[in-house]
């Protein structure tokens, strides 16, 4: 991340993978994907793929985690050891231990934990494949399996990331963009009440840049929305 | 809602005719089935004074949904009926629950809930207890119970009572669990679809609003069957003529 190569990332007016600076991956969405769970649901942009399972809200042990007068939540972000190039070791490390963190912040806002206390949420984020914007990409399937599980929520959370490459501002970068970009931001926001709930930033860019980068982002983020309300009503279609 | 009603009718004729035929019986329950599912965070309309039940919050004047659900809005009342979820216990609810360990003055009931209830033994039995009385002879581990809920305080600290003509032990059988937001639609408008199950399979059933049912009989596997299918298809229109027929065919 950040760091100059002679690779070329725009090539005639369009991305390495031949898209245009502000559109999405294909993206599919499902949800009700894991049985045993409360809520579940897939996300996959492009060739990242996460998997995100809701359980609970459900009896909070050890006993002294519990708070009397709101429930919590709990997210694990995970990626599985085939889900890179080589072989990430698999189990928690600092990155994902700051990514579940970041995804439970994200998320938190958007929950009535007050309609539950001494209870938790737990919400597992699995990554299957990895190819840039893991993050953001897990926070999408949790949002869409935590209104699948029916926890109250005030809004869906949608998130994308935006970024930097070859002097462009473009959304939704792939591993490779991540990687020799010039900067990289991660943003979650509650696209219905125009509020963002994570903003997390890599590189250098200008005051300039940052307020159209947020504003790229906060665009991709009501597309991504309404992907998700979609498949959510499709899932209870009638007839 | 009208154009999409003429809508509907061009594409597929036979069930506008079925829903006519339901409304004229149950006009509610037609209205209620045409109305499209809402998401958590949609608009569904100003306040305009009137009462924001469950499944709903507001925001200044503006109201909107906490689940996804199909909301219920009327000139008094504005109430979000989730489609999924579990069980969150509410005073008078009368539910199904398993003894989950005897204390000295009562007992541990898990109610299929986030949280545990608790049975004392002035609720449990009617006659006088000595202190010395080992009470595990009323109710023992993994009895099943019809109990009602007496009181949930602010942080969900539950009581239940068998102080109500429908609590008591219930004996053999087997007991399902389901989504508890499903059972309005187990039961039916005035108990018909449970009716339909009862008389058809000749089962013994109770139905718990925390989403436990208890069945006893013969065939009860029909009526598992019976019960997991309207708990899938649940949103659907025709769902009692499909139980109907798929209940004449077994039996």
């Amino acid at each position: 991340m950040g760091h100059k190569s002679d690779k070329k990332l725009i090539v005639e007016g369009k991305r390495t993978d031949g898209r245009k600076f502000d559109q999405l991956r294909d993206v599919e969405m499902k949800v009700d994907v894991v049985n045993r769970a409360t809520g579940s649901a897939m996300v996959r942009f492009g060739s990242t793929v996460a998997v995100a399972a809701v359980h609970g809200p459900r009896e909070l042990f050890p006993k002294f985690m519990q708070e009397q007068a709101a429930g919590i939540i709990r997210v694990r972000y995970n990626m599985a050891p085939f889900s890179v190039d080589d072989r990430k070791s698999p189990g928690p490390d600092r990155r994902s231990q700051e990514i579940s963190k970041v995804a439970r912040l994200a998320l938190e806002p958007s929950i009535f934990l007050e309609d539950f206390p001494k209870a938790t949420i737990d919400v597992f984020i699995e990554i299957l494949q990895a190819d840039g914007s893991t993050r953001v990409t897990g926070i999408n399937a949790a949002s869409l399996a935590l209104a699948d599980a029916g926890v109250p929520m005030r809004d869906l959370v949608a998130s994308c990331s935006v970024g930097k490459i070859d002097g462009q501002l473009v959304a939704d970068l792939n591993g490779l963009e991540d990687n020799y970009g010039e900067a990289d931001m991660a943003i979650a926001m509650q696209p219905g009440k125009n509020k963002l709930t994570l903003m997390q930033m890599d590189g250098a860019i200008s005051r300039d840049e940052f307020e159209k980068l947020v504003k790229l982002a906060a665009e991709s983020c009501k597309k991504i929305y309404d992907m998700q309300k979609k498949v959510l009503k499709e899932k209870y279609k009638r007839e | 809602m009208d154009e999409e009603t003429r809508e509907r009718e061009a594409r597929e004729p036979s069930i506008e005719k079925e829903i006519k035929e339901v409304m004229k019986e149950y006009p509610d329950l037609a209205k209620e089935a045409l109305k499209e599912v809402v998401l958590p965070g949609e608009f569904l309309g100003d306040k305009k004074g009137r009462k924001i039940g469950h499944g709903a919050y507001f925001e200044g004047e503006k109201v909107f949904s906490k689940y996804l659900g199909i909301p219920r809005i009327d000139e008094f009342e504005i109430n979000v009926m989730p489609l999924s979820g579990v069980y969150i216990p509410e005073t008078d609810d009368r539910i199904i629950g398993v003894i989950n360990s005897v204390e000295v003055s009562g007992w541990f009931v898990d109610i299929n809930s986030p949280y545990q209830a608790f049975l004392p033994v002035s609720e449990g039995v009617e006659e006088f207890v000595d202190q010395r009385t080992d009470i595990s002879r009323f109710f023992d581990i993994n009895d099943i119970i019809n109990c009602k809920v007496s009181r949930v305080t602010k942080s969900k600290t539950v009581q239940v009572s068998m102080n109500d003509y429908s609590a008591k032990k219930l004996y053999g059988g087997v007991i399902i669990k389901v989504t508890p937001t499903k059972i309005p639609r187990i039961i039916g408008k005035g108990g018909s679809m449970i009716q339909t199950i009862k008389q058809a399979t000749k089962c013994d059933i109770v139905v718990g609003q925390n989403g436990v049912i208890w069945i006893r009989g013969d065939i009860k596997a029909k009526a598992i069957e019976a019960i997991l299918t309207i708990e899938k298809e649940s949103h659907m229109l025709g769902l009692t003529e499909k139980i109907q027929k798929m209940l004449g065919e077994g039996v």
